[in-house]
């Protein structure tokens, strides 16, 4: 197999089987697939199309049952827990539909959660200007709205410096606005930190703003497009 | 089955571990308070029915030799409903194959009728035969740790004279409950005998012939002791009366009550803390459960359920904890008082005690449980109560930790984020790491308390033994005799030194307060067997002046310089008023010394000696052994070594066995309270958890969050448990420290370990378990749920 740095993600026959027998699902049918650094990638499908489930393995949450996934050049399908668990800690940056924020720990120290593990980390005030939230740094959680908990937890995802960032769902609980904000966010952290952005989303119009759009059914890819002009995250029509 | 119970089935089966460690708490709680509610009401009732049946005197009073006839002047006194005289002495037992001859006491049996009082309950053979002399009944236990049959022959000395019996039977008797050799503390069935004889042997054996010299009275329903006792005294004064006791003073008698209200009181005072615990765990878990069920109890209402029954529901699972670990409490109860009457029975001669509960000791074992359940639920049924279904289905705000964030600036400099995490939720949650706290420190208090009282036993056997006695052999002589025959001793083989000693049995007077014991002689510079202060070191006995054992000084209200009455009960029965000179630190029995020149000198009677101490070349032990049986003067030969083995035995059977007992008392209360705690501490922070993994956080990282909370509960339980330990140890050893037996109060650093150890081992097992769960959190799946 040929191994192109260029890549941040190359993918082959990655297969998922849940259960045995009779009873069992294939959430992914042998997946082909190359994903260059420094890109927004959308992943787009309807629920049980296998979206979630290969950002899950190639996000290192997850293992294949069958084929290899490679990040750059370590083989993923190879690794135990502890190297899971390690590269998730260097490289991979998550943002959730909820947030995930620990609620007993401040704006600012959500983020230092990761700095202080961190090999190479930003600093913890600029992360969180970078996503506009400079004024709330010290507050919890609980003292938030919903969108400017979805920006503490992408300060917490960047402020390691990633070199790949994972948002499952990012505005799937947030309003239009609050949505859009977000995707703002996201936006300029691809433009700014050069990482790889990969979204999986139920909304289509996100695509826009991407540069490759994969789109997913069945537990395997249907097609894959890329966009030769994107649009801000403003134009989108939601 | 209707659909909601389907639910609390599977609710149930869902937080099985939690379910169980609560049950498990109750059911200890319930298990001792049926053992020990059990145990006090069979011995209390054994007891009594045993007394009863046998006939066993409300009064004694020993005698020199009274003639037959003042039996009927006692029967005369108002209020005595009965009276028999009988004859009594010590003897010496020879066993074939031991060396030591055995201590034993000698009781007449009429002859052609029954007993009036103290019957004996005949196990095995037959009554004496009227004018068979050389017949004889053994009490059973002796004859059992000899493996004597009926029809052997023994041979026994009595007022220095050798004779052969031939035993017909086995006995056991009400005023036998508890037998100890003479100045012991702990039973010894090899090493103590009772005999019972026709009496116009035993009379012709201690020159008692026509004559009694001992007098058992028992009193009419509604007499009291005290004035029959003073009219049996002056009647029976000009015949060498030693002083009428009540049952109460009879060693066997306290033995067996200073038990039962040790008994009683422990059953008052322990369960209760079990319920407390399971009522605090129980109100935490399902508070927990009601919380992360706020949909489906919002749904459920929405459906059309009342409050009522939605509450019922969540209470039915309070319920079925409960019962379930009071019902196995109640087997494990009956069970665990099984056990007991057995070790009680190693102890206690019952012809029979069989552990039987009443139906209120069930009743009120499970009806306490589900009563301390309840009202742990009935504070989480408000919350159910207050849910209306539109609230219920809203998710809930997340937690807010915006104000025990307080410490923020104090706690940054020095605490990573995960710290903080764990600070933060004690601070946010204080009252349930506070109950927490407590719940484990009571527990391993209790047990705490427990061990340094049997560990205090080693102390008593040190002081005893190593300290107090430092002789090999006593020996004590049947009647007061010249100072020579004690220093004859000295020839005796093997003999290294000899230390000769008086000993008279006395009343101790401080006005109202006074003490049946008796008064012992020391030479001047005892070295054998001493008075120590405090600070272990030797009480020279004064010229002048008596030293008392701190339990009697406290028991008659007396200290170093006021007068104490000694009224001497032998010889000429003087009166003595004497300066108590010091204190001395005793933890068996409670001495009263005086020096022995001074005390026959008191008495009138000079260069008297009642006994010996002996240190010996223990190789030669067989010889001395030999020569002292030949020796007629004496009474009584003690060896050192077989009373504080038999200490020891006590202690590693019974007390030993509590020793594990009361280790997995602490174990189970902090299993449950850890256990639960660290499950409800996971299910609150699943998703954290689960996040902090996908951040990058390694197992071992996560599980800190966790399990540090757990950590800090503990570390702060342990140093809190040994203070309530050593409270509760305190008040057990002023509670049950008598003149027979102190419990030593110092701290017994080696108790506190073993609770300790007990509560960190729990800990570990609880945190392992949740461990693993953690470990086994599905990273996506969880990430993905909304709390």
């Amino acid at each position: 197999m040929s191994k192109d740095i260029k890549n941040t993600f190359e993918t082959r026959g990655v297969t998922k089987v849940y259960g045995e027998g009779e009873a069992a699902v294939h959430a992914l049918r042998g997946v082909d697939l190359d994903i260059p650094r420094g890109e927004i990638v959308v992943l787009l499908g309807p629920s049980g199309s296998g979206k979630s489930t290969l950002l899950n393995i190639i996000g290192g949450l997850d293992r294949a049952t069958d084929g290899k996934a490679m990040f750059e050049d370590q083989d993923l399908t190879a690794m135990s827990d502890r190297d899971l668990t390690r590269y998730r800690r260097d490289h991979v940056g998550f943002v959730f539909q909820f947030y995930n924020l620990m609620p007993s720990l401040t704006a600012r120290e959500n983020v230092e959660l990761v700095t202080e593990i961190a090999d190479d980390p930003m600093d913890v005030d600029e992360a969180l200007r970078l996503v506009g939230l400079g004024e709330r740094m010290d507050h919890f959680p609980a003292q938030m709205s919903g969108g400017e908990q979805q920006r503490v937890a992408i300060a917490r995802a960047i402020a390691k410096n990633p070199t790949v960032l994972f948002c499952d769902e990012p505005t799937g609980a947030l309003d239009s606005k609050t949505g859009r904000a977000v995707l703002h966010v996201l936006n300029d952290v691809n433009a700014k930190l050069g990482a790889t952005v990969m979204i999986v989303t139920h909304a289509a119009a996100t695509a826009a703003m991407a540069h490759r759009v994969i789109h997913f059914a069945d537990g395997a890819i249907r097609r894959v497009e890329t966009n030769d002009t994107r649009l801000s995250p403003d134009e989108i029509q939601w | 089955m209707t659909a909601l119970n389907h639910k609390l089935m599977r609710d149930l089966w869902r937080i099985k571990g939690q379910a169980t460690a609560i049950a498990l708490v109750v059911a200890v709680g319930v298990m001792l308070l049926v053992m020990m509610s059990g145990m006090l009401s069979s011995l209390i009732e054994t007891r009594e029915t045993y007394y009863e049946r046998y006939r066993l005197a409300d009064i004694f009073a020993p005698v020199t030799r009274a003639p037959l006839g003042m039996l009927d002047r006692i029967a005369e006194i108002p209020g005595v409903a009965a009276v028999e005289g009988r004859v009594q002495g010590g003897a010496l037992v020879d066993i074939a194959g031991q060396a030591l001859p055995v201590r034993a006491t000698a009781l007449s049996l009429p002859a052609h009728r029954a007993p009036k009082l103290n019957e004996i309950y005949l196990s095995d053979g037959r009554m004496l035969t009227p004018g068979r002399t050389e017949e004889v009944i053994v009490l059973q236990t002796f004859a059992e740790a000899h493996d004597l049959q009926l029809g052997d022959y023994l041979s026994a000395t009595m007022h220095g004279s050798l004779r052969d019996f031939r035993i017909v039977g086995f006995a056991m008797a009400p005023e036998f409950l508890f037998t100890t050799a003479p100045g012991e503390f702990v039973p010894d069935d090899a090493r103590f005998a009772v005999l019972w004889m026709n009496e116009e042997a035993l009379a012709a054996a201690y020159d008692v012939e026509g004559a009694f010299n001992e007098a058992l009275v028992s009193l009419e329903r509604d007499a009291r002791a005290e004035p029959v006792l003073a009219a049996i005294d002056r009647l029976l004064d000009r015949y060498g009366s030693l002083g009428a006791y009540s049952r109460d003073d009879h060693v066997s008698d306290r033995f067996i009550s200073e038990e039962i209200s040790g008994l009683q009181a422990t059953s008052v005072a322990v369960p209760p803390i079990f319920m407390g615990v399971a009522a605090f765990l129980l109100y935490i878990v399902i508070t927990r459960l009601v919380q992360s069920e706020r949909e489906q109890i919002g749904l459920i209402k929405a459906f059309g359920y009342t409050d009522w029954e939605v509450a019922w529901h969540y209470f039915k699972m309070v319920l079925v904890i409960a019962v379930a670990g009071a019902l196995l409490g109640c087997v494990l109860g009956i069970w665990a008082g099984r056990g007991m009457a057995g070790l009680y029975q190693a102890v206690y001669k019952f012809p029979f005690l069989v552990f039987r509960v009443d139906a209120s000791s069930f009743v009120m074992g499970v009806g306490v449980s589900v009563m301390s359940a309840s009202a742990g639920g009935l504070f989480v049924l408000r919350r159910v109560f207050r849910l209306t279904p539109a609230v219920a289905m809203r998710p809930p705000a997340p937690m807010d930790f915006s104000r025990s964030g307080a410490l923020n600036d104090r706690l940054k400099n020095w605490l990573d984020q995960p710290s903080r995490m764990v600070l933060r939720r004690i601070f946010r949650n204080p009252g349930r790491i506070f109950g927490s706290v407590i719940g484990i420190a009571v527990g391993m208090g209790l047990s705490s308390a427990q061990l340094s009282v049997m560990s205090g036993f080693d102390e008593t056997l040190d002081l005893t033994f190593g300290v107090i006695d430092r002789s090999d052999v006593s020996v004590s002589f049947f009647e007061p005799m010249p100072a020579e025959t004690a220093f004859d001793l000295a020839h005796l083989p093997g003999v290294i030194e000899v230390e000769a000693t008086r000993g008279v049995s006395a009343v101790l007077r401080n006005g109202l307060n006074s003490y049946r014991g008796g008064v012992t002689g020391l030479v001047g510079e005892a070295r054998l067997n001493r008075a120590v202060n405090k600070d272990m070191t030797d009480i020279a006995m004064p010229e002048t002046g008596i030293v008392l054992a701190r339990a009697l000084a406290d028991i008659l209200d007396i200290g170093p310089g006021e007068t104490l009455m000694v009224e001497v009960l032998e010889g000429k029965r003087p009166v003595l008023e004497v300066p108590v000179a010091s204190i001395s630190e005793t933890l068996l029995g409670s001495p009263a010394y005086m020096r022995m020149d001074t005390l026959n000198r008191d008495l009138g009677e000079w260069g008297r000696v009642s006994g010996a101490y002996l240190r010996v070349d223990s190789d030669r032990l067989p010889e001395l052994y030999e020569a002292l049986k030949e020796t007629p003067s004496v009474a009584e030969v003690t060896r050192r070594e077989d009373a504080r083995a038999a200490m020891q035995k006590l202690m590693d059977t019974g007390a030993g066995a509590m020793r594990y007992v009361m280790a997995a008392i602490a174990g189970i209360i902090t299993f449950g309270i850890v256990y639960n705690a660290a499950r409800i501490a996971f299910g609150e922070q699943a998703r954290d958890l689960a996040s902090l993994r996908v951040i990058g956080f390694t197992r071992g990282e996560t599980s800190f969050i966790l399990l540090g909370e757990l950590a800090i509960v503990v570390l702060l339980a342990i140093p809190l448990g040994v203070g309530i330990g050593y409270y509760l140890f305190f008040l057990i050893a002023a509670g049950f420290s008598t003149d027979l037996y102190q419990i030593p109060t110092t701290f017994q650093p080696d108790a506190y370990g073993t609770a300790a150890l007990a509560v960190v081992l729990a800990s570990i097992l609880s945190g392992w378990l949740v461990k693993r769960d953690i470990d086994k959190v599905d990273l996506v799946a969880t990430l993905k749920t909304r709390e």
